[in-house]
């Protein structure tokens, strides 16, 4: 399995806060992997950073091959890198069409009717709201616009940030559904979670995170059985 | 008779304010800041507009188009230099900066072309001789200056609110108006998308310009403040970000002006529009198109 994300003791700070320590690890072609670890751990400084919407003070994040240095980040997502962030971020005063549309920004326009009938066949509800206006929708269909607009621009490794943040137990279920889907379907997929039982339990892979530092690695069964990690953050 | 009259000055004049509100306001949607230098850019078409005509006997659409594209680099540049150096800033800094370069043009044009005032051409409009309709045996004149006004305001709002709904640039400027993290997530270069947004605005400020001093001709380093603070008002008046809003802003903001001038008194014209203005954020915060959203979590 070829490498594909590399990223390399990367060192990130918010000002004077050092909210990355030196932190290592690679996403193969065609896996899931899971960075899981607390409020404040810093797992979404690490993704918003492989996004290019922060940058490293120290240390590499190679992608497909590409070092991407301090690339802003709408030359990122061109290269096959896409990011649902955290609290969806979707554009509310658009509607879900639009929204849609945006993901594929990058990609020529005769290509987004296809894609977006794929998003449409596997989010059936957002096909019967196209029209209407995505900040009035549930919080469980706004997380299918932000992971449809993700995937509309066609990503090589899709990075998802908490998407079960505030969904009621049926909607976990059902994002995490998709989120093995898309696996099946050959996308390779970086989610961070801070419900570690779900997220290790779809992923190849897991990387626990503690205040900015990485603290334990092993495929998501290892993991699931550790006892430091069971009893830190399995609840048992 | 004298009704329809000033019913046309106020929309004549309306559409002024109009053209310039939906640059304050389309600037206001994406780079959250008031270019209070947006006035005096009216002020810089406007004198480009009479020294290519006047000084360099082009014809007057020449003149308009020159001051078109210097008014659009005026504008980028300005973006460039001074607002773009403070994106992190906190709003107050910049809208200090937007104020010194408020000053900035002003002064420069005074030094440019003094400050004494210049009697801008009101022929550019005029067909043959002629200045206007005159209908009901004379009893009611309309310039061809107002109905252009009116009509190329209307035109352009058309325009916007088509780029803006339909093309892919302008959704990327609303994206980017609404969340710029997540527009740069979908590959969108959030810095070209707001000098875009600026030059579209300039380049309708130096229209504004033309217009304004086509049926108002004195001309001078100061021409542009006063228009540009109530072409401002409109925008607020409308719901600043709101397109429409600003349309309908100006339209009535011209319309309240021309009337107490006409029926009540000149005096006081600048108080009752300020006073309306006061009264609609009183019962409607957001202006009067200004949307309210509501968020999901």
């Amino acid at each position: 399995m070829a490498t594909m994300l590399k990223v390399n003791d990367i060192n990130v700070f918010y000002g004077a806060i050092h909210a990355v320590k030196g932190v290592s690890f690679e996403v193969n072609e065609g896996e899931v992997v899971t960075l899981i670890g607390a409020n404040g751990a810093g797992k979404t400084t690490i993704l918003n950073t492989v996004a290019g919407l922060l940058h490293t003070r120290t240390g590499t994040i190679d992608f497909n091959n590409i070092h991407l240095g301090h690339f802003p980040a709408h030359k990122i997502l061109p290269l096959g890198l896409a990011l649902v962030p955290e609290g969806r971020q979707i554009f509310q005063q658009m509607t879900v069409e639009e929204n849609l549309e945006m993901g594929a920004y990058t990609r020529p326009k005769n290509e987004i009717s296809d894609s977006l009938e794929d998003i449409f066949n596997r989010f059936p509800r957002l096909k019967e709201r196209r029209k209407q206006i995505a900040g009035t929708l549930s919080g469980g269909e706004q997380q299918m616009v932000a992971m449809g607009r993700a995937m509309m621009s066609k990503p090589k490794l899709l990075m998802l940030d908490e998407p079960s943040m505030g969904l009621a137990p049926i909607l976990v279920d059902q994002i995490f559904d998709i989120i093995q889907e898309l696996h099946a379907a050959g996308t390779t997929i970086l989610l961070v979670e801070q419900n570690a039982q779900m997220a290790l339990s779809v992923a190849d892979r897991g990387y626990v995170l503690e205040t900015g530092k990485i603290v334990a690695t092993g495929t998501g069964h290892e993991l699931l059985e550790d006892e430091a990690v069971k009893k830190a953050y399995l609840g048992g | 008779m004298t009704f329809l009259s000033h019913l046309i000055t106020g929309l004549s004049l309306g559409s002024i304010y109009a053209i310039i509100a939906l640059g304050y306001t389309m600037v206001y949607g994406i780079a959250k800041m008031l270019n209070f230098a947006h006035g005096d850019v009216i002020m810089v078409g406007a004198y480009v507009c009479f020294f290519a005509v006047t000084g360099f006997a082009l014809p007057p659409l020449v003149g308009i188009l020159l001051a078109i594209i210097l008014c659009t680099i005026l504008g980028v540049v300005i973006e460039r230099l001074a607002y773009k150096p403070l994106r992190q800033a906190a709003s107050l800094t910049v809208l200090i900066t937007a104020i010194g370069v408020s000053y900035f043009l002003q002064n420069g044009a005074q030094i440019l072309w003094s400050a004494s005032p210049k009697s801008f051409p009101t022929n550019f409009f005029n067909i043959g001789e002629s200045k206007g309709i005159t209908l009901f045996d004379g009893g009611l004149t309309i310039s061809y200056v107002a109905i252009v006004t009116i009509l190329l305001c209307l035109v352009i709002m058309a325009a916007l609110t088509f780029f803006t709904g339909k093309t892919k640039m302008g959704k990327a400027m609303r994206a980017c108006s609404e969340n710029k993290a997540a527009s740069q997530l979908m590959g969108i270069n959030v810095n070209s998308t707001i000098s875009m947004t600026f030059a579209i605005g300039s380049a309708l400020a130096a229209v504004a310009g033309v217009l304004m001093c086509s049926a108002y001709p004195t001309l001078m380093p100061t021409t542009g403040a006063l228009p540009g603070i109530k072409a401002f008002t409109a925008a607020v008046f409308g719901g600043i970000g709101s397109i429409p809003g600003a349309f309908i802003g100006g339209i009535l903001l011209g319309l309240i002006e021309t009337f107490t001038k006409a029926y009540i008194t000149t005096n006081l014209s600048d108080a009752v529009v300020f006073a309306v203005l006061i009264i609609v954020l009183l019962v409607k915060p957001a202006g009067l198109l200004g949307k309210y959203v509501p968020e999901k979590v």
